[in-house]
This record gives C-alpha cells, sequence and structure tokens, in this order.
C-alpha cells in the first residue's frame, strides 16, 4: 500500500535529518539515493508497462504523467507550461503521497522533502538515453497551492564507446 | 499499483542510508546500523497498525495476532504470506519465509550471509512496532541459515 511507502519514506527523512547538519546534504542524497533506484526501476517499468520507445519529449511526459506515476504512486500528475522550444515541462501534483502527514518542522526550511523523486526520475531517464535536469519549484509542504516539478531536456546521451575500440 | 518494486528499492537505499553519516564502521557501525535499521521500522509498523480500522484489529488469542503478521501483514508488505509458523505455546513463534524478498536480489546460499542481517533488521522492527501498536510488547529476532529463506522470531513479554 502507499501508506507504507509514505511512512517509510518519512523514516528516511527523518534519519537523514538526524544525520546531517544542514538541509542541503540531505537533499544531495534524497537525490542520490533516487538515482540509484531510477536506474533500477526503469526495467522493471518497462517491463510492465511495453511501452514503445518515445520519439520525443512529449511522448516521455505523457509516459512519465500518465503511464508511470500511476504504475507506482497512484496519482496521474498533469502536464503543462510546455517551453516554445518544447524542451521544458511542469508535472503538476495535485497532492502528494509522500506527504501525507507531513509536516516540515521550522529548522527545515530548506529541505526539499521529496527530493528523492527528482533522482527516480533523472535516474531513469538516463537509462534510456536521456538527460535531463528535474527539480521542484513548487510544493505544498511549503505553504504552495499544489505541488510543481520542472523537467527540463539536456541532451540525448549517446553511447560511450571506451577508448581506443573506434 | 507495482509498488512492491518501488518499495523494495527504497529499502535498499534505507540499509545504505543507515550505515552512512559517520556512524562509525567495524562491528560497533554494524550495531548502529541494525539499531537505526530496527528503529524505523518499528516507526513505520506502528504507522501502518495505527491506519488499519479497528474492526480488523481484534483478535480472541494471541495465536490470531501472530497469524495476521503472518498473512495480513506480509501480504500488504511482501504481495505474499509466510511459508511457516511455528510456536511452542508459551509466547514464541517463528515466521519462516523461504523466499524472502528483501533477499532474493542476493546470491542463494551461504554466500552473503554476513550481510544479510542488514536487509532483516528493519523487518523485525516493522513487526515489533506493529505488534506494540496492538499492545503487545516483544522482541524479535531473525536468523538465516541460507539464502533466501529467512526466519522471524517473536518472543511475547509477558506483562
Amino acid at each position: 500500500s502507499s501508506e507504507l511507502f509514505t511512512l517509510t519514506y518519512g523514516a528516511l527523512v527523518t534519519q537523514l535529518c538526524k544525520d546531517y547538519e544542514n538541509d542541503e546534504d540531505v537533499n544531495k542524497q534524497l537525490d542520490r539515493m533516487g538515482y540509484n533506484i531510477g536506474v533500477r526501476l526503469i526495467e522493471d517499468f518497462l517491463a510492465r508497462s511495453n511501452v514503445g520507445r518515445c520519439h520525443d519529449f512529449r511522448e516521455t511526459a505523457d509516459v512519465i504523467a500518465k503511464v508511470a506515476f500511476k504504475m507506482y504512486l497512484g496519482i496521474t500528475p498533469s502536464i503543462t507550461n510546455w517551453s516554445p522550444a518544447g524542451d521544458e515541462f511542469s508535472l503538476i501534483l495535485e497532492n502528494n503521497p509522500l506527504v501525507d502527514f507531513v509536516e516540515l518542522p521550522d529548522n527545515h526550511s530548506s529541505l526539499i522533502y521529496s527530493n528523492l523523486l527528482c533522482g527516480v526520475l533523472r535516474g531513469a531517464l538516463e537509462m534510456v538515453q536521456m538527460a535531463v535536469d528535474v527539480k521542484f519549484v513548487q510544493d505544498t509542504l511549503k505553504g504552495d497551492g499544489v505541488t510543481e516539478i520542472r523537467m527540463r531536456f539536456i541532451k540525448r546521451i549517446e553511447d560511450n564507446l571506451p577508448a581506443g575500440e573506434e | 499499483m507495482a509498488d512492491e518494486t518501488l518499495f523494495q528499492l527504497l529499502h535498499t537505499e534505507v540499509v545504505a542510508a543507515a550505515y552512512g553519516g559517520g556512524r562509525g564502521s567495524g562491528d560497533e557501525g554494524q550495531r548502529n546500523g541494525l539499531t537505526v535499521l530496527e528503529g524505523m521500522g518499528f516507526r513505520v509498523g506502528q504507522g501502518l497498525a495505527e491506519r488499519l480500522p479497528r474492526g480488523a484489529l481484534v483478535f480472541k488469542e494471541e495465536l490470531d495476532t501472530i497469524k495476521f503478521l503472518c498473512r495480513d501483514l506480509w501480504g500488504a508488505v511482501f504481495r505474499k504470506q509466510t511459508d511457516n509458523l511455528r510456536t511452542n505455546h508459551q509466547g514464541t513463534y517463528i515466521l519462516q519465509d523461504n523466499n524472502f524478498p528483501f533477499l532474493t536480489q542476493m546470491a542463494w546460499g551461504q554466500q552473503y550471509l554476513e550481510e544479510a542481517p542488514k536487509f532483516l533488521a528493519f523487518t523485525c522492527g516493522l513487526l515489533r512496532g506493529t505488534l506494540s501498536a496492538l499492545g503487545i510488547e516483544s522482541s524479535v529476532t531473525a536468523s538465516v541459515a541460507s539464502l533466501p529463506a529467512c526466519k522471524f522470531q517473536v518472543v511475547i513479554q509477558k506483562a
């Protein structure tokens, strides 16, 4: 159940806040852990979902919002705010299952509580040859009306041959 | 929802995090890491039990409560039931899982026996926390003879 994930995630963030003195370090740890999860989660996702190769970033956005988020977190964020070049968009989460019952204590104003999600998305997309930048721009935990994740396409990752093998 | 995969991957990161944060290496580091994991599992177990409908948690006998762990808690967390339950009818219960999901990613057999406790500590706490929320104090330990099979020993503390 998603409560299990939410509760475990909460316990993890609490522990990291004890282990690291400042919020920035916790944010980095969450991102790194998310990345580790993302690079493995993508295999599970591709096996379960049967989606084919995405032809452009718009397709990618659709798959992320309508298939992946639904499959793993039970929600379907909406996709908005496309950049004119089509290389940036926002995911709007009306409610973020990770933050059920969570309140940020006063001395953690720089903490990006759900930063794990950014790492997961980055890691997963890297495994399908896309370098992206992912960050939270709005957060209900910080008093915003919605939670907004901004995703920016950086470049396609070419397969790198080891040096000496042309 | 395929969230069991996501949860298992999160658990792997949680185990790694328990041994980070400058907690120290060696035997002391090991013990501290296990304590951290058990503590996290305990809080999650309490949280899960608190969110169940009250009617679901009325048990006539202690054994029924343990069966709840084997069927319903295991079902909610691991999408399966435990394989075997033994008891001495004096407050000690052994829950056996022959294919424990947190161990199946590691090589089968004896190769990673030393690492196995790290992947059991959270679940020990989970069991202890769930029981605690149901008003039962216990101590829970786990043992592995050969991956991925393991046993959780629950000893109920008498008031």
